[in-house]
């Protein structure tokens, strides 16, 4: 059952990721991300991160890749883009040569250390039947108590990242008056 | 058949696995694209894969701090997406259908 569960939801994520990259059209490229998105979610459920599975769901695939939508229709760069051409020959086969790499040498890491990872720990106490909230209520332990200093510094974060873009696109229209 | 079904079960090394392949996925997309809306598409992917490695090894090695890091990774990827998209919003808007060519002097 475990193993149907990843299988499915390792193929989500392939063929979403894949869709991201090789989508012409920036709207096919969103809704595949979405895709990936919700197979991320599934893993979290699959391994007993209840709380950040319906964080990413809400958050990710709810909020911010319909940013992106509507970005993309704010633009109106939502139409094909030749992706056949490319300026500069190497480049590809170059960037593709990359990401084999960064496979190659992060999965070689994994498998070499996994006995190291196999012995270590017992895991996270399983929520299982006799006490659903387990997850939520070790979540909001390490963040209200160990890291409730980062908690606050991430508000001052969001504020700044709202004011900042706020300011960002702002039209001008002031001076372009005085300029007149 | 079923035995063999029954004895490979997922285990953190195949979480570990798939998380690298997403990264690596992401790192040509960023690569290759020319369009930025993509290019953030493709390193959201990339944010993804670190989560999925953080949460199968907080379940592994028996820590929530792996879970704790993810939310905080949640929150500066919404912030960074919120900025980003703003700039990508004030250059298109002074020249339509730029790709990250056009815009690569860093000048206005």
């Amino acid at each position: 059952m475990e193993l149907v569960v990843f299988v499915l939801a390792a193929a989500m994520i392939l063929v979403g990721g894949l869709g991201v990259v090789l989508r012409s059209h920036p709207v096919h490229a969103a809704l595949s991300l979405i895709l990936t998105l919700f197979g991320v979610a599934v893993m979290f459920v699959a391994q007993e991160a209840h709380f950040l599975a319906a964080v990413q769901v809400i958050v990710y695939a709810g909020a911010i890749v319909v940013l992106f939508l509507f970005v993309i229709m704010l633009l109106g760069v939502d139409r094909t883009e030749d992706i056949k051409t490319e300026p500069f020959k190497v480049q590809r086969p170059l960037a593709i040569i990359v990401g084999l790499g960064v496979i190659g040498l992060v999965t070689a890491a994994v498998v070499a250390s996994r006995d190291v990872v196999a012995t270590r720990g017992s895991g996270i106490a399983e929520p299982a039947m006799t006490d659903p909230d387990s997850n939520i209520r070790q979540l909001s332990r390490s963040v209200f108590g160990d890291y409730v200093v980062a908690f606050e510094v991430t508000s001052v974060l969001l504020v700044v990242a709202v004011v900042g873009t706020v300011l960002l696109t702002r039209k001008v229209k002031s001076t372009s008056k005085e300029s007149q | 058949m079923s035995a063999l079904v029954a004895a490979a079960t997922p285990t953190t090394t195949w979480y570990l696995v798939l998380a690298a392949v997403l990264f690596g996925i992401g790192t040509v997309g960023v690569l290759v694209r020319r369009n930025p809306l993509v290019m953030f598409m493709c390193i959201e992917l990339m944010l993804n894969a670190v989560n999925l490695s953080f949460v199968a090894l907080a379940k592994r090695l028996g820590d929530i701090g792996g879970q704790t890091t993810v939310f905080f990774v949640m929150v500066v990827a919404a912030a960074e997406v919120v900025v980003g998209l703003g700039i990508i919003v004030s250059i298109m808007r002074k020249r339509p259908g730029a790709n990250v060519d056009d815009i690569s002097a860093l000048k206005g």
